[in-house]
């Protein structure tokens, strides 16, 4: 990629992805920190991700400010401009995925029991794979790799799958002891929580896509589609 | 099968090449410059933009040195067969320069000149008629009718600049070429003459070469990028400004070229 002949373009740009950078890794802190709390039931560790997520709050306010200057004073155009634009929509999901990871560190002091509850082990396994699409669609972003964003939409099935197959054995689980329905119920939101990440992962490697390439991921499938592919 | 919702070509130019002497400035450009649209030429400094666009009118046979190669069609017509009258071309197809040149005449006068000497205005209240219209379509009428008798190089730059667009529409055009319209106004008055632009679209055919890509940006339906002689691009402007095709479109415009 050549650089501007405005080198300050270049440095804000960078800075632009810096922060989006930031957000990405506590983002994916704040969803290993959050599942960590849970298995150990460790109420302090859960106090910090939920306090650490002001700190994600702050960084897309930063972000957006940063791209209205960059579009106000630079007027980006072509790839410069998709990328300015997909960095304000990627920072606004981030947020989203920071509270998500927030929701699940708050039921931790609710969920005490539920180490008595066998799925809770499956937890873990599916937030990796929730935060490893989230690590990845960051890491495209960055180097702006459309072939690895058009990868990452396929790994959703496998944090859906834990998800489907999490909601069966918890219904299962309440139906055998209805003592367990509350606490049950906690990990259930819990990994309705982390089904939506996956899916804002999948939502993230289409805008990342788009910045990448200027089509739409779906317009490619559809292609494909056509030519036989 | 034909696609009733493709706009009618105005112009067409065909495999076109333009040598000033010994030098070869435009490389085999063909384009289709559509009725309904306003086409923008952009490109860095000597890519040829502006050359081209004088080809359209025949501006280039003022250039004793210069030697145009190629077709270039108005309605089907080829603009550069022995058969075609050059007056009556130019009047088909006016121009607007980049500094605005106004005769050393009275405003009315500046206006009236072309229709007089093509002969369209025998009668004068149909030349005060003609100079009303073309004013009115330049969006200078409110600002001189009650002065139309002074001086047009008395206005300021802009007004100066919408006169000699009067001037250009007071022949009854079919196309109107842009060099530059805008290159010696300050933003507001730039502001009017692209409100003015978007007012004339659709009435005329307008190519207009700039070299402001964000002024491209605002009046254009479809955007050309020239480098080197070469039309590197061709396509609709939002295309060409989001997600241009070419590495060398991408980098002139996002400010990475050289």
């Amino acid at each position: 990629m050549n650089e501007h002949t405005v080198k300050v373009f270049d440095d804000e740009l960078g800075q632009l992805r810096g922060l989006i950078a930031q957000m990405g890794g506590l983002a994916e802190a704040a969803i290993e920190g959050a599942i960590q709390a849970l298995v150990r039931h460790d109420l302090e560790a859960a106090a910090e991700v939920v306090q650490g997520d002001k700190r994600i709050d702050a960084l897309e306010s930063e972000v957006e400010r940063l791209a209205v200057q960059l579009i106000a004073l630079r007027a980006p155009m072509a790839d410069d401009l998709r990328e300015v634009v997909a960095g304000m929509k990627i920072a606004n999901v981030l947020e989203r995925v920071g509270d998500h990871a927030k929701n699940i560190a708050k039921r931790v002091v609710e969920v005490e029991q539920a180490n008595h509850i066998e799925p809770l082990s499956v937890l873990p396994a599916m937030a990796t794979v929730a935060s490893d699409m989230l690590h990845d669609v960051l890491d495209a972003f960055a180097a702006r790799d459309a072939e690895l964003a058009a990868s990452i939409g396929e790994r959703d099935r496998a944090v859906d799958d834990f998800y489907n197959s999490l909601f069966r054995a918890l219904v299962t689980f309440m139906m055998e002891n209805p003592k367990s329905i509350t606490q049950a119920t906690h990990l259930l939101f819990i990994a309705k929580n982390l089904e939506r990440i996956g899916d804002q992962a999948t939502n993230l490697a289409e805008m990342v896509y788009y910045a990448a390439t200027g089509e739409q991921l779906g317009e490619r499938d559809r292609m494909d589609t056509i030519s036989g592919k | 099968m034909t696609d009733n919702s493709l706009p009618a070509t105005k112009m067409s130019a065909r495999d076109v090449h333009v040598y000033y002497g010994a030098t070869h400035a435009i490389k085999g450009v063909s384009i289709d410059v559509d009725q309904e649209n306003v086409t923008a030429f952009i490109g860095p400094s000597g890519c040829g933009k502006s050359t081209f666009l004088r080809t359209l009118n025949r501006m280039n046979d003022t250039i004793p040195i210069a030697r145009v190669e190629g077709d270039i069609t108005l309605d089907g017509e080829n603009i550069y067969s022995p058969a075609m009258d050059v007056v009556q071309l130019r009047a088909r197809v006016g121009m607007v320069f980049q500094k605005p040149n106004p005769f050393p005449k009275s405003i009315y006068e500046n206006v009236a000149y072309g229709p007089r000497i093509h002969g369209l205005a025998p009668v004068k209240s149909d030349m005060d008629r003609v100079v009303e219209q073309s004013l009115r379509r330049a969006g200078l009428w409110e600002e001189v009718k009650d002065r139309l008798h002074d001086s047009g190089t008395a206005l300021s730059g802009g007004q100066q600049q919408r006169l000699c667009i009067a001037r250009a529409i007071a022949v009854d055009p079919e196309v109107i070429l842009m060099d530059e319209p805008c290159s010696a106004l300050d933003p507001i008055a730039t502001a009017k003459i692209e409100e003015l632009i978007h007012e004339l679209r659709g009435r005329y055919a307008i190519v207009i070469v700039t070299h402001n890509m964000q002024q491209a940006a605002r009046v254009s339906q479809r955007t050309a990028f020239f480098h080197l002689g070469h039309l590197v691009e061709y396509g609709v402007t939002s295309d060409i400004f989001t997600n241009p095709r070419q590495e060398r479109t991408k980098d002139y415009i996002t400010g990475r070229y050289g």
